[in-house]
This record gives C-alpha cells, sequence and structure tokens, in this order.
C-alpha cells in the first residue's frame, strides 16, 4: 500500500496524461467523426465511397496495430515526432472517429423520417438539413452511445504507455519495474486512477440515457 | 435513410454532384499519390525488399504469429462465454447478496483496460504471456457477454417470464429455460460483434511480449533488418484486417437472417426494438 502513497506524483502526472491523451483526441474524433457521418449521407459518391471505406477498415484494424504504425513504423518512414504524444494522438483519433462516425450515421437513421421530408418540402438545401434539422437530433440521441465510445477512448489510451508514452499505464509498468516486490499494489493504484475516469463517465452515460429515453 | 435527405437530383445537382464526386477521387488519389511516392523514395518498393515474401521462414513466421493470435482469441472466446453467462445469471438474481457483488465486479471489469489486466496477471502470478492474455481477454469480456446478454433479457416482452412462473418454474428454471436461449438468440449479432472486439484486442498481446502477430513483425524486423520492417507489417496489418472483416461480415450476415426469420416468425416484440445495445 505505501507504494501508492509514495508514487502518487507519478500516478498523478500519469492521470492528467491520459486525461490530456483522451480529451485532445476524443475532440479531434469527435469532429472528424461527425464529418465522417455527414460523407456517409452525402449526395457525392466519392465522399460515401471514401467514408464507407474508412469506417469498415479502421474499425477491423487492432488498436495496436494503429499504435505499432505510428509509433514504430513513420518514424523509419521518415516522418518523425518530437514527442509521441503526437503519434499516440494521431493513432487514437484516427481509430476513434470510425467509431464516432458509426455512431452518429445510426442516430441520424433513427430521426423519423417525416423531419428531413419537412425540411426539404421548406426549400432547404442537403446542408441545411443535415446541420440544422438532421444532426442536433441525431446527436441528442447519440450522446449514450458516444460517452460509451469515449469511455472506450480513456481505456484505450493506455496502449500509449506501451509506446513510449508515460501515462498512467506507463508509470504503472515502469513502478513495477522499480517495486518488484509490490507489484500488485501498483496496479491497483493504477486501475483505481483508470476507474476515477471511467466510473462516473459510465454513470453519467446512464443518466442521459434515462433522461432520453423519457423525452422520446 | 440518405435518399430522405436531399431531392431526387435533377440534371443539374447530377452534374454538381458528378464534379464533386470527381475533385474528391482526385484529392484523395493525390494524397494516395504522395504517400506511396514518400514510400517510393524511402525504396520501398525495391523488389528485394519484397522479396523476403518468397522464403518459407517468413511465412512460416507469420503463420506462427496467426496462429498464436487465433488460439489465444478461441481459447479466450471459450471460457469467456460460458463466464459471461453465469456472470449474467448472478448479476439478475433475486438474491440481494449475489446481485450486488456481482454488479460491483463487472463494473470494476468493464471499466479497465484490458492491457492492465493482462500485465496485472503476468506480474502478479507470474504466468505465461499466454495465460496472462487469455486471462485479460477472459476476465474482460465475459463482463461484457454478461451485459449484453442481460440486455437481451431485459428486451424480452415480460409476459415471457411471468408465465415461467405461473406454470410453476421456479424463477431460476425460468431465467435458464425460457428466458437466456430467447435473450442468447436475439443477441447474436451483438456476440458476434464483441467476438471480433475479442479478437482485435488479442493484439494487445504484444504489450506483455505474447508472440503473436504484431510481435511476429517486430522479431522479424529485427532479425532481418529494419528496412524489411514496412514491407513485414504491411502484410501483417493485411492479414489481421482480413480475418476480422470476415468475422464482422459473419455478424452483419446473423443479424440479416435473424431479421427475417424475427419478422416472418415471431408474433410478438417489434424488430425495431431489437437494436444491439452497447
Amino acid at each position: 500500500m505505501d507504494v501508492i502513497i509514495e508514487s502518487l506524483p507519478q500516478y498523478w502526472d500519469g492521470f492528467l496524461r491520459t486525461l490530456f491523451l483522451a480529451v485532445v483526441s476524443g475532440i479531434i474524433a469527435l469532429v472528424f467523426g461527425t464529418l465522417l457521418a455527414a460523407a456517409r449521407v452525402s449526395p457525392i459518391a466519392a465522399l460515401r465511397g471514401f467514408s464507407m471505406a474508412y469506417v469498415e477498415i479502421v474499425r477491423n484494424t487492432p488498436l495496436t496495430i494503429a499504435f505499432f504504425f505510428a509509433a514504430v513504423v513513420l518514424p523509419r518512414l521518415g516522418v518523425t515526432f518530437e514527442q509521441f504524444e503526437v503519434a499516440a494522438i494521431i493513432a487514437l483519433s484516427a481509430y476513434t472517429s470510425a467509431f464516432i462516425a458509426e455512431a452518429v450515421r445510426s442516430g441520424v437513421n433513427s430521426v423519423p423520417v417525416g423531419q428531413a421530408e419537412a425540411a426539404r418540402s421548406i426549400g432547404m438545401k442537403f446542408s441545411q438539413v443535415l446541420s440544422l434539422i438532421i444532426l442536433p437530433q441525431a446527436l441528442r440521441t447519440v450522446i449514450p452511445p458516444l460517452i460509451n465510445i469515449l469511455i472506450a477512448l480513456v481505456k484505450n489510451s493506455s496502449v500509449a504507455g506501451a509506446f513510449y508514452v508515460l501515462e498512467l499505464f506507463g508509470y504503472g509498468k515502469q513502478l513495477a519495474n522499480d517495486h518488484g516486490d509490490a507489484v500488485m499494489w501498483v496496479l491497483v493504484g493504477v486501475a483505481f486512477f483508470y476507474l476515477l475516469i471511467t466510473v462516473p463517465l459510465g454513470y453519467l452515460a446512464n443518466v442521459v440515457e434515462r433522461k432520453v429515453a423519457i423525452a422520446r | 435513410m440518405s435518399s430522405v435527405l436531399y431531392d431526387v437530383p435533377g440534371p443539374k445537382a447530377r452534374r454538381v454532384s458528378l464534379i464533386g464526386s470527381v475533385i474528391g477521387v482526385i484529392a484523395i488519389g493525390a494524397l494516395l499519390f504522395l504517400a506511396v511516392m514518400t514510400l517510393a523514395q524511402q525504396g520501398i518498393f525495391e523488389s528485394q525488399r519484397w522479396a523476403i515474401f518468397g522464403q518459407a521462414d517468413v511465412w512460416n513466421l507469420i503463420a506462427n504469429g496467426i496462429g498464436a493470435t487465433l488460439s489465444a482469441a478461441a481459447v479466450a472466446a471459450v471460457i469467456a462465454f460460458p463466464l459471461g453467462l453465469l456472470l449474467c445469471l448472478m448479476r439478475i438474481s433475486d438474491v440481494a447478496w449475489i446481485r450486488i457483488p456481482t454488479r460491483i465486479v463487472l463494473e470494476f471489469l468493464r471499466g479497465m483496460p484490458v492491457v492492465l489486466m493482462m500485465l496485472f496477471v503476468l506480474l502478479v502470478f507470474a504466468t505465461s504471456s499466454f495465460v496472462a492474455v487469455v486471462a485479460g481477454l477472459v476476465l474482460y469480456n465475459s463482463a461484457i457477454f454478461a451485459e449484453i446478454i442481460r440486455a437481451g433479457i431485459q428486451s424480452l416482452p415480460k409476459g415471457q417470464r411471468e408465465a415461467g412462473l405461473a406454470i410453476g418454474l421456479t424463477s431460476f428454471q425460468s431465467r435458464l429455460t425460457i428466458e437466456l436461449p430467447q435473450a442468447i438468440r436475439r443477441m447474436l449479432p451483438s456476440l458476434v460483434a464483441q467476438l471480433v472486439v475479442l479478437l482485435k484486442d488479442t493484439s494487445l498481446g504484444y504489450i506483455v511480449a505474447y508472440g503473436e502477430l504484431l510481435r511476429a513483425v517486430q522479431v522479424m524486423a529485427d532479425f532481418l533488418g529494419p528496412q524489411f520492417l514496412f514491407p513485414v507489417f504491411f502484410v501483417a496489418a493485411a492479414i489481421y484486417i482480413a480475418i476480422n472483416l470476415a468475422v464482422s461480415r459473419l455478424a452483419i450476415w446473423i443479424e440479416k437472417r435473424g431479421s427475417k426469420k424475427a419478422a416472418g416468425g415471431m408474433a410478438h416484440a417489434p424488430v425495431a426494438g431489437t437494436a444491439p445495445a452497447k
């Protein structure tokens, strides 16, 4: 137990870096994922095709492969990063945006057909229908699944720890090496800090889900 | 749905969208071309870099990697599913002192990164990396399986359980013989989709030094020289994605088949309500 209290500064540093990775990649993925979902339902065939191919391929790629590509293969190909955080953020946001695109698309499909028809019948263009009528309603219904994706993102950020980023898992590995006699407590400490993020988020998803269910 | 979002394109709109498509294809093509050119400048496409795939040893190593990946996934799936069933039954038990601790355990397992569980098992119990990978996958996925099946049971009409109890089955018998079979059937697409996740997560074994496909790539690159990293990685990634795509297709096929049967055979329960729960 003492080892947890002793290494609180490291834990705290790792905790903040995990949060940083999750927040930055989460924002990038939300924006990029929504754009991908919009492309998926757009009238332009090339955009539809690109979005479909991207989502299909990325969703079936293991995250570790994405990380391996960003952190090991890319530098060998001449794309070097000053900090490995950048590689981690690229891998995490590229991976997560595919899942967000799928969730938003299913939200778009859940909006009643009459909404789009009404919008079109008063003369709105595709971009207006999507941004003013469909997406605001769709995003509302997809908030619970989106929160679940963000929880997965927080957990996925742990893979960064294996690719030279000192976040919670990275520190966990390092501390486990330094304190060979108290490995269990070191990792229990790491688990505690992950749960500190994921459990409240899961609770939030439940609350929102109940609210949305009543509203509809 | 997509066609509802915009009017049926007239000649002008078709022209605009055709121009848009052409520009889009050119832009995507240009990006790809740029990437390929950059790779070519690194000498990636020199034939001797790819000639290693003519060697049987390379394919042996890749096959070993795939074997390790698939066997970890298969063992984990076979253990995780019954365990998930058990956890699900405990989670919805009528007995509070079973239900509440199970709920806490499930919450705990679901909130934790899989790779952390693998490392925990590896270091604390000093197991082999295969056991660590399987244990991590089992712990996490049985919790997810339990939640999926629970969502399936909750989506059943109330009458199913009431009828079971009314003909004198005990609560447990009703769960086991009436509700579970229907719930599992209903949730089959989600369960298979979770199998894809499980298969993908075996790649985390790379981090705990399990000799799966990605580790095999690393080993080959270290052994043959860094110039072979990209070709080997490229082939391994393609294999991984192909396997996952195949299993995903299976999930979609099951879903389609299931909804067809549901539309024809089941009078109750709207099909729209069977959307897979996360």
